[in-house]
């Protein structure tokens, strides 16, 4: 077993980071993940690895910092939420683009605008339909503890490098800031020199005798070629699509009724759906744990079965899209959640249940 | 001249100029008679002279220079406007011993780029920056730039430009020479054979700079034309840029090894 | 006494006539071809090739690098 710690979601990240042998991380501070930065700094990465912590002067020098070190190979990292990471989408664009490895950190906070510090989900369209200009898709991971703040970071890595793809993992202010009991991975070396040649091949480390040169850019003048870019692209987001959806399901073999919720609505959506069970109501939860690549298939063959499905989530209704598309009309689908920084009640869930679903059934 | 005669002399014992090999044979994407091209070359030949090609990064802007890649055989990476000096940075704190230098035009350094041209300098990144100063937005069409002389016509600025409307030039240049990591800040040009030859020395002196360690920014800025944006032929482009731009962007040394130069 | 002769070659086709080069040569040796390149541009050609002394002006202050320079000492 691993080395068991108390710690908050933003420091078992920037532990996580540091365990894993990441060579660099750029950021800037924006409640509620500043603590990220502050953890980096105090432990010295530098002398603990020789990692890289820098504080930018802004949330897109931050971003561009990490495309830089990106391209040349190293395994680098930011952070930020909602606002920042509203700054940092045109480095993220241009990351797609170039097909840059990177893990990046969105703790949500309620928005639109400066919003307020307080916990939301509102920026999944963001996060999962592009965010940034251009057909591209990150891949996102959504923590719901403070465990998978840790343990997502080392999943995030392996799947930006199979893929050289950036990818996101969308938590927000609760899963951020509240403190668990982690168990940390063990240290991993960082990437010699040697392996960073073996394992990216494709980037700026300087010209060698026995090859072209690299060059990492987002930009093809030439229409045709740019859209053969774009083929290739879509290519591997299918592949992604087919190979790397993530979920995890709860009580679904009985059910009558579905909770679909990530990150911090799912723990609330689990207490729920108990409370749920314990009145005779035969309800079941699918936490999507990859939201790109969404669990289309599994949502699908659960709408044949159940007779509605509420998604839960912090925010006007932005996920319960993609759970529509999912479930095609097989069966009744509605959204509930809090805005702007309120986090929902499992009675609230319940009520709400009850409510669009079970009550409103006679229209299906 | 006798044919005889010329192929005596057309013999590679007796080269004693040839492009560097470190530009590749793309036509160069450039109108005619733009300083692009020359600036180019210099910063290759200054690679191949010092032997570091295997070991230079170079970060290419938005602007004209945007496929400078396609052009200088070495590693590259194309970076967001205005983003280069912060791309550097991530390549160059992650490889400390690697050469890394940005090439960035005055759109991109001195409009949407202030920020990070500023703050790498702040922080004395240990990179070069070589700024590109035509006074014009020359890829999109020739618009106003940040750099464009008071009074001058620009796309944007069709009457020429109102500093009163339109605010005034900015002297990237002398501005960040007052930053504790500025290390080397000097301003040339590459228009006729001497001033090439001293660009070169400059350019020379900022990879030098790098190599060993001396800490900061080496700051190379190029007052160059833009005839098309300008709309006149290369050699007058030449002629209005030197009496129009370089008294108000006066060539010379600002500040090396660190200390302002006393003029 | 030694004399030194020049000499230039012009890539033609990347040559883009901006005519530069011929300002930056001390011995006027350079002028337009009335002919023109694949890409439509009068072409940089030695015009008074026996002034040429190879200094290599034309050369560096060629934006587009397609002079390549030669000199020689002739033996009188």
């Amino acid at each position: 077993m691993g080395e068991l710690k108390l710690m908050k979601g933003n420091e078992a990240f920037g532990e996580a980071a540091i365990r894993l042998g990441v060579d660099a991380y750029f950021g800037y501070p924006i409640t509620p993940q500043s603590e990220v930065i502050e953890y980096l700094m105090a432990e010295k990465p530098h002398e603990r690895t020789g990692m890289v912590v820098l504080q930018a002067e802004s949330e897109v020098a931050a971003i561009n910092m990490v495309y830089g070190a990106a391209g040349a190979g190293k395994k680098v990292m930011t952070s930020s939420s909602s606002p920042g990471i509203s700054l940092k989408m045109e480095g993220v664009s241009y990351m797609a683009g170039a097909e840059l490895p990177t893990v990046l950190l969105n703790v949500v906070r309620g928005g639109p605008g400066l919003g307020t510090i307080q916990p939301s989900q509102a920026d999944y369209f963001q996060a999962v339909k592009g965010g940034g200009h251009g057909d591209y898709h990150l891949i996102v991971l959504a923590p719901a503890s403070v465990q998978e703040m840790s343990d997502m970071v080392k999943e995030g890595f392996e799947l930006a490098f199979k893929y050289r793809n950036p990818v996101m993992i969308l938590s927000d202010g609760v899963i951020g800031q509240m403190m668990e009991k982690v168990e940390l991975f063990d240290h991993i070396p960082r990437w010699t020199d040697e392996e960073i040649k073996k394992n990216t091949p494709w980037a700026t480390t300087g010209k060698t005798t026995d090859r072209e040169r690299n060059i990492i850019t987002s930009l093809d003048l030439d229409s045709f070629r740019q859209e053969k870019h774009n083929e290739k692209l879509q290519a591997k987001y299918n592949d992604i699509r087919e190979n790397e959806v993530r979920f995890e399901k709860f009580n679904c073999d009985d059910a009558e009724y579905l909770f679909i919720a990530y990150g911090s609505s799912a723990r609330i959506a689990q207490k729920a759906m108990q409370l749920c069970r314990d009145k005779g109501i035969k309800v079941g939860l699918l936490r999507p744990i990859t939201l790109f690549p969404f669990p289309e298939k599994e949502i699908n063959e659960l709408a044949g079965q159940v007779k509605g499905i509420l998604s839960v989530e912090m925010s006007a209704g932005q996920m319960v899209e993609d759970v529509k598309l999912a479930v095609c009309g097989k069966t009744k689908v509605e959204h509930y959640g809090r805005m702007g920084g309120i986090i929902h009640s499992p009675l609230e869930v319940m009520a709400a249940l009850e409510q669009k679903i079970i009550g409103g059934s006679s229209n299906e | 001249m006798s044919k005889d005669l010329l192929n005596e002399i057309i013999q590679p014992e007796n080269l004693v100029y040839k492009k560097t090999k470190l530009m590749t044979n793309n036509t160069l994407s450039y109108c005619p008679g733009c300083g692009h091209g020359t600036a180019h070359r210099l910063i290759m030949d200054v690679v191949e002279e010092l032997d570091i090609w295997k070991d230079t990064i170079g970060v290419a802007p938005v602007g004209c220079s945007v496929l400078a890649y396609d052009f200088m055989n070495i590693d590259m990476q194309q970076a967001a406007h205005g983003r280069a000096p912060a791309v550097a940075t991530g390549i160059k704190r992650c490889y400390p011993d690697k050469v890394v230098f940005t090439y960035q035009g005055d759109g991109d350094l001195a409009a949407i780029g202030t920020a990070e041209t500023i703050h790498a300098i702040n922080r004395g990144e240990n990179i070069i920056i070589v700024f590109i100063n035509n006074g014009i937005y020359g890829m999109t069409g020739g618009q106003m730039a940040p750099t464009t002389l008071p009074g001058m016509k620009s796309s944007t600025s069709p009457y020429g430009r109102d500093t009163e409307m339109m605010g005034n030039p900015l002297k990237m240049t002398e501005l960040i020479s007052a930053l504790p990591g500025a290390y080397m800040v000097t301003r040339q040009a590459v228009h006729t054979p001497a001033h090439v030859r001293k660009a070169k020395r400059a350019l020379k002196m900022a990879f030098k700079n790098q190599i060993e360690k001396k800490g900061g920014v080496s700051f190379v800025e190029i007052v160059s034309n833009c005839n098309s944006g300008w709309k006149m032929t290369p050699v007058h482009s030449n002629q209005w840029m030197v009496e129009n731009m370089f008294p108000f962007y006066p060539l010379g040394d600002i500040k090396i090894d660190g200390e302002f130069v006393n003029k | 006494m030694a004399k030194i002769k020049g000499a230039i070659v012009v890539d033609i086709e990347h040559c883009k006539g901006c005519e530069v080069c011929i300002d930056a040569c001390p011995t006027q040796v350079i002028e337009m071809h009335e002919q023109v390149n694949g890409k439509g541009y009068h072409y940089a050609y030695m015009a008074q090739p026996d002034a040429c002394t190879g200094c290599t002006n034309c050369a560096i202050v060629c934006p587009d690098g397609v002079i390549t320079v030669y000199r020689k000492k002739m033996a009188e």
